[in-house]
This record gives structure tokens, C-alpha cells and sequence, in this order.
């Protein structure tokens, strides 16, 4: 069973139970079989008061997730995986899945359940695997175990890592942001960046980091935010009146949202810096000479598509077009993710150039290495939340880890 | 020098096709190779030359435009009551005939834009709303025109060839001009190669598709004025299915429906290649079942080849 849902919303809830095999006489589908099985399935998981015709769309998420969880046991099974199951429930509906949960390890089915709730791991776990790195850290009975010493296991050995030295001085707030709200996951961001300042914004996935940016720059919508590039107040509705006003986004899936594959490296490059009626080609060409030569780009001509590029060179067409309008403050959503090792050293020492040039930077990043050797300072946020600022000279990652678990656990 | 190699490549394989469609018509009928043929393909073309760049258009920035063929019909319908019934004179009346046809794109645009319904579906409501309104425009007669408009289709003194054809000539180069070398043209091709990145790299995509749209109305407003004056007359019922041919064209140019794909000269060669086809038929006595059997065995054949050419380089 997945974090993500599964169903398809327009079949009907028996459908999507027993859709691997459907119970079927000479290739058409037995209905009558499949609602007595599909009956069967849903008492098992505390739902027999609901009507297997329903179509899955009009199920709250709650009831699909059990569903889903039907779907898991009506295959006989003897272990059950759940990954992050309570993702998207209400605390009513996480209250039943967990009944559910009892239930069936009463009945000898063993339960992998994943999740970063810490309180949901002491309501329902025995034991406890830390895993860290694609390798597992330990393994204990959570009963004896504090929060603070899984929280010490998940963030891994002491590393002390700070900024290297530099000379710049933060200067004047270039961005400033007051009690942002967006969707149903950003609920009250505040932070402000200084020219010549590199912000980490670190945090859990699903903490809201992605779609506080998102928000800041115009591409989702947002409500009841201030937001002020170098002291003026501006309400931004689109991307494109962010990038009038001076910022850059650097989107998490460079694929989907960041490149045009199939056109040129030119093309992409000067992308963000189409002004004008006429195209200039001179221009287009030495201003694209330019990304290439100061991010280190490696290809064989201007005019490759963008498709043939590896990871790390796209990821650095995808920055080096925000250095051609010259914004002023740059939001990066993890700029280093699929990026080799080369090409990452070559994304770090631009944005340490590019402080050092009185740019305003702001970077997510899920690697906490990565932001403490990079910025000069790191908000957490946990669920839609900035909860804690740290210094260089505060910050471990064991402190950062437990700040990004805070929004989760209950008081 | 390179770079004209590399153009000549990228028209080679459907100026072939034009070209073995020429020579096989040629072979086939002694009275193919003719001016006649010649200034009777001319004055036929630049209608769909038209339209068919205006959905090329249009299908670069990766919508589609199905009214073309209603909106030339409105238009000339409104041409046909300005000329006989108002009297007004040829200059004005097309102007107007222009206007109806932006005024229908920028409704397309506009719903595209503002309620986010899929352009294919937008449209092909506008294909049934405009057919019905020149309908009640002409009170669903053909209006003749009594000769008003013949002087477009007439051949220019001395030469082979109309003002119309000039005219279609003229508006594929623009359109060449501005996809290969204007900004508004590249943020075209990169609204239909990818509109989320296009929108994060800070381009506002709402007024591009209003222009495609509002381009591709106005060019099959400037179509109706070509159509009527090849055929003497204003007909409601005229151009239906004309939107097939015009994406038929485009896309035998090599034009994605994907979008983010295309060019207005390609479209042209597409253009040319459907004509010759018909009139290559006609002249060798094919029946009407047979031209289309063949005009569409002909599509087919020369996308494969398109695709063939690009998987070879």
C-alpha cells in the first residue's frame, strides 16, 4: 500500500478491490460474484455499510485508503506494507486504519509500517528500523527508546559542518515574506533574505518547501501573504510578474517544469530573457557562450537538444538562464537532486558566486550536508511551517533533523 | 554553407514528393504540364494556404483550431450581404470580412484562456456557432457577387499569376519570418514544447495563445475573401471540412500535433502537394471516391517519409 492513493476514481469500489483479477464466466465480468466478494472484503476493513457500486471518485480519502487497504488484504496476504498511510486521513479516519492495524496483527499478519509520525510509530509499532542512506542504522524495540535518540539515529554521526569562510556581508533585505499561505500546505511561512545571502530551507518532503516557493513566485496561488523584494510590497498573480520584479525559481523537476527538451541548448538558455520583437542572433549566441562558459556546461555545440544532455549539464542550463536578466533573488528547489558529483561542485561555487555578487538566494534542499556547507543560514519547516532559524554556529544536523520533526509531533 | 545544406535537408523529402507528383501527372496526361494547370493550381491554393498556416499556428503552441472552415463561411457570408445587399465597396467590406474572422479567434482564445477548456473542444463549438450564423447572416442563400470580387482571382497583367496568390505568398513568408525570428514566434515554440516551463521561465502564455487564435481567425477571414473570389459568390455551405485539409497540410509539413513543432513554408509544400494532387487527378479522369482514396494514402505516405528522413539524420 502506497503513500500516494491508487484507486481509479471511475470505477466502482468492487472494481478497484478485485481489479488484478476480476472474478469473470467466459471473459465477461461476473457482477454478482464481485459484489459478494467485494462485500466480504469491506467488513474486513470495517466498511460493510458501504455499497460496492459506489464509484471510487465519490469515497472521502480516508475511505479510499481503506479500501486500498481491503484491496491489500482480499489478496490473502500474510505481510503488509504501508508507506506513510496516514498521509493524507483526518485524525478520525488514521483513528480506524490503526483499529484496522490492531486487528489484523491479532489475526498474524506482520505490518511494515512506514512513516516519520513519530506518535503514530509509538501507537502502533513494536519495533523500530532506522534506515539512513539506502541502509538500515538499527533496529530496536521502540518501548525504552526516546524520540530524541531515533531522532540522533536518523540524522546519522555527528558531522559538524559550516559555510566556508567568506569575506561578503549580508546587506540590505531583498525578500521579505510575512505569514504566507497557499493551498492546503503552506499555512504561515515568514523569512526574510538579504542580498549576498545564501537561506537553506530544510524540512521534511511534504513539509511545504516546494510549495512555498512556488507560491512566492506566482505559480500556485496564494493568499493573505506580504511579500516585499528590497522593501517594496508587491502582490505577485503569475510568474511572469515575479520575474519583472526580480526573482528566479529554479523548479524540483527540471524535466517537467524546467526544460524544453527537445530544443536547442540556445533555446533554453535564453529562455527567460526573450525581450524584444526580433530575435537577435549574435546576442542570443554570446549570451548562451556565457551560461555554458561560467557553469561549466559540457556539450559539443549550442544547438544539441537539451534532451541529450546528462542530468547535471541540464540542471546548469536550467540556472545559468536566470543569470541572463540579471534577477536578484533566486529560488532554487533542489538544484544538486540526480546531479553528479562535478556538476554540483560547479551549481555550489556559482550560487557562492553569485552571494558574492549581492545576489539573494534561497535554497531547498532534502540533503542537510549540502545546506550546511553552503548556506548562511537555515529555516526548518515542518507542516507548513517554518518552525526554527538556525545560525552556523547553532546548527547540528541532529538539531536540524528534530526542528523538521516538531510540526509532528503532538504536544 | 552548412547551414544551407542543412535547410535544403530539412525541405528535401516533400519537395520530392512534389516533385515525383509533378513528373508521374506530367507522365500520366499531356495537358498536365501547362500554364492552364499551372494558373488554375495557383488560383486554387490561397485559400488553404491561408488557413493552413494559420493552424500551423496554432498547432505549434499546442492548441488546434477546427472553426477555420465556418469562420471563412461567416466571413464571406458578411462579405457577400456587405457587397450586394450594402453596397459598400470592395476594400471595406474585406476589412470587415478580416474583423468578423479575429473576432471569432479572439473568442476562441478567449475561452481557451479564461475557463481553461481544451482548444480542440472550444473550437469545434465555434465550427457549429459560426456555421449557424452565416446561415442567419445569408438567410442560407449563396449570395453572387455579380463580378465585386473577381478582380482578387484575376490574373495580374502579364503574369501567370492572381493578387490572391500573391497575397498567400506573402503571408507564409511573414509567418516564417515571425516564427524563425521574432520573439513572439519562439515563445510559441516553447509554450507547445512545454507550458509549465515556459510560464516558470517567466513568460505570460495567455496572450500568445490570444494571438494564435485571433491569427488563425483572421487569416481564414482574409481566406473568405480569396474563396469568394475564385467562385463568384458568397456560400454559406461553402468550406465545410476545410479544417482537415488545413491540418491534412500542416502536418504532411511536418508540424506536430504535440505542438512545439512546425513551419509555415513546410505547410506551404504541404499545400502545394494536396493541390497538385488534385488537380493531377482530376486531369487524369479519377473519380471523386479514388482522389480521396489516394489524397489520403498521400498524407499518410508523406509523414512516414518526414519521420523516415528525421530517424535517418
Amino acid at each position: 500500500m502506497l503513500q500516494e492513493l491508487n484507486v481509479l476514481p471511475t470505477l466502482s469500489v468492487a472494481e478497484n478491490l478485485f481489479l488484478p483479477e476480476l472474478p469473470s464466466r467466459f471473459g465477461l465480468v461476473n457482477r454478482r460474484a464481485l459484489r459478494a466478494k467485494a462485500q466480504e472484503a469491506l467488513a474486513r476493513v470495517g466498511l460493510e455499510h458501504l455499497n460496492p457500486n459506489t464509484p471510487a471518485a465519490l469515497l472521502g480519502v480516508g475511505q479510499q485508503q481503506l479500501v486500498e487497504l481491503a484491496a491489500a488484504l482480499a489478496e490473502k496476504c500474510r505481510l503488509l506494507i504501508l508507506d506513510e498511510p496516514t498521509a493524507a486521513l483526518t485524525a478520525h479516519e488514521t483513528e480506524t486504519l490503526f483499529e484496522k492495524i490492531h486487528e489484523l496483527r491479532q489475526q498474524g499478519i506482520s505490518v511494515i509500517y512506514i512513516s516519520h509520525r513519530m506518535d503514530e510509530l509509538r501507537r502502533i509499532c513494536d519495533r523500530v528500523s532506522v534506515l539512513r542512506d539506502g541502509q538500515r542504522v538499527a533496529t530496536l524495540p521502540l518501548s525504552g527508546t526516546s524520540t530524541q535518540e531515533l531522532v540522533k539515529l536518523m540524522a546519522g554521526r555527528e558531522m559538524p559542518t559550516r559555510p566556508m569562510p567568506h569575506g561578503r556581508q549580508p546587506g540590505a533585505v531583498a525578500l521579505s515574506v510575512r505569514q504566507l499561505r497557499a493551498g492546503s500546505v503552506v499555512r504561515d511561512v515568514s523569512f526574510e533574505v538579504r542580498s549576498g545571502e545564501i537561506l537553506g530551507l530544510s524540512g521534511l518532503v511534504g513539509a511545504g518547501r516546494t510549495e512555498t516557493l512556488r507560491a512566492i513566485f506566482g505559480a500556485d496561488r496564494s493568499d493573505d501573504s506580504a511579500i516585499a523584494i528590497h522593501g517594496r510590497k508587491i502582490r505577485i498573480r503569475r510568474p511572469s510578474e515575479a520575474v519583472a520584479a526580480g526573482l528566479a525559481l529554479v523548479p524540483e523537476d527540471r524535466k517537467q517544469d524546467g526544460l524544453l527538451l527537445p530544443q536547442s541548448i540556445r533555446v533554453n538558455a535564453t529562455l527567460a530573457d526573450l525581450k524584444g520583437t526580433l530575435l537577435r542572433r549574435e546576442e542570443e549566441l554570446a549570451a548562451t557562450a556565457r551560461v555554458i562558459e561560467r557553469l561549466a556546461v559540457k556539450c559539443d555545440s549550442v544547438e544539441q537538444p537539451a534532451s541529450t544532455l546528462s542530468g547535471g549539464n541540464q540542471q546548469k542550463i536550467v540556472i545559468g538562464r536566470w543569470l541572463l536578466p540579471d534577477s536578484k533573488v533566486l529560488l532554487l528547489d533542489e538544484p544538486t537532486r540526480g546531479v553528479d558529483v562535478p556538476a554540483k561542485e560547479a551549481i555550489y561555487k556559482l550560487l557562492r558566486e553569485l552571494a558574492d555578487d549581492g545576489k539573494a538566494i534561497v535554497v531547498v534542499s532534502s540533503e542537510l550536508p549540502e545546506l550546511m556547507s553552503l548556506c548562511d543560514r537555515i529555516a526548518v519547516m515542518s507542516a507548513g511551517r517554518i518552525v526554527q532559524e538556525f545560525l552556523p554556529h547553532e546548527w547540528t544536523q541532529e538539531k536540524l533533523t528534530e526542528a523538521a520533526f516538531r510540526g509532528h509531533l503532538t504536544s | 554553407m552548412k547551414s544551407l545544406l542543412h535547410r535544403f535537408r530539412e525541405y528535401a523529402a516533400l519537395t520530392l514528393i512534389l516533385a515525383a507528383l509533378i513528373i508521374l501527372f506530367g507522365s500520366l496526361s499531356n495537358r498536365f504540364l501547362t500554364a492552364a494547370t499551372f494558373s488554375s493550381i495557383a488560383n486554387e491554393i490561397p485559400t488553404l494556404t491561408l488557413v493552413a498556416t494559420g493552424m500551423t499556428l496554432v498547432l505549434i503552441t499546442g492548441g488546434i483550431d477546427l472553426s477555420v472552415g465556418s469562420v471563412l463561411a461567416l466571413a464571406a457570408a458578411v462579405l457577400g450581404v456587405l457587397l450586394v445587399d450594402w453596397h459598400w465597396p470592395l476594400f471595406f467590406a474585406g476589412l470587415v470580412a478580416v474583423m468578423v474572422g479575429v473576432a471569432a479567434g479572439a473568442f476562441n482564445g478567449l475561452i481557451c484562456v479564461k475557463l481553461r477548456v481544451p482548444s480542440f473542444i472550444v473550437t469545434l463549438g465555434t465550427l457549429e456557432m459560426t456555421r449557424g450564423l452565416a446561415y442567419l447572416t445569408t438567410r442560407s442563400q449563396v449570395k453572387y457577387l455579380e463580378g465585386k470580387v473577381d478582380v482578387l482571382a484575376r490574373l495580374v497583367a502579364g503574369l501567370p499569376i492572381t493578387p490572391t496568390a500573391v497575397l498567400a505568398v506573402l503571408v507564409v513568408i511573414a509567418a516564417q519570418f515571425m516564427l524563425s525570428r521574432a520573439v513572439i514566434g519562439r515563445k510559441m515554440i516553447a509554450l507547445g514544447t512545454n507550458e509549465a516551463a515556459t510560464q516558470l521561465a517567466g513568460i505570460s502564455t495567455a496572450p500568445i495563445k490570444m494571438f494564435v487564435f485571433a491569427a488563425s481567425g483572421a487569416l481564414a477571414g482574409l481566406a473568405s475573401l480569396c474563396q469568394t473570389a475564385r467562385l463568384g459568390a458568397s456560400d454559406p455551405n461553402g468550406s465545410v471540412g476545410l479544417e482537415l485539409s488545413a491540418i491534412a497540410a500542416a502536418v504532411i509539413g511536418g508540424t506536430s500535433l504535440a505542438g512545439g513543432k512546425g513551419s509555415a513554408i513546410r505547410t506551404f509544400i504541404g499545400v502545394l502537394i494536396i493541390a497538385t494532387l488534385e488537380a493531377g487527378l482530376a486531369q487524369v479522369g479519377a473519380t471523386e471516391p479514388m482522389k480521396r482514396l489516394v489524397t489520403g494514402a498521400v498524407i499518410v505516405l508523406a509523414v512516414v517519409a518526414d519521420s523516415l528522413r528525421k530517424a535517418a539524420s
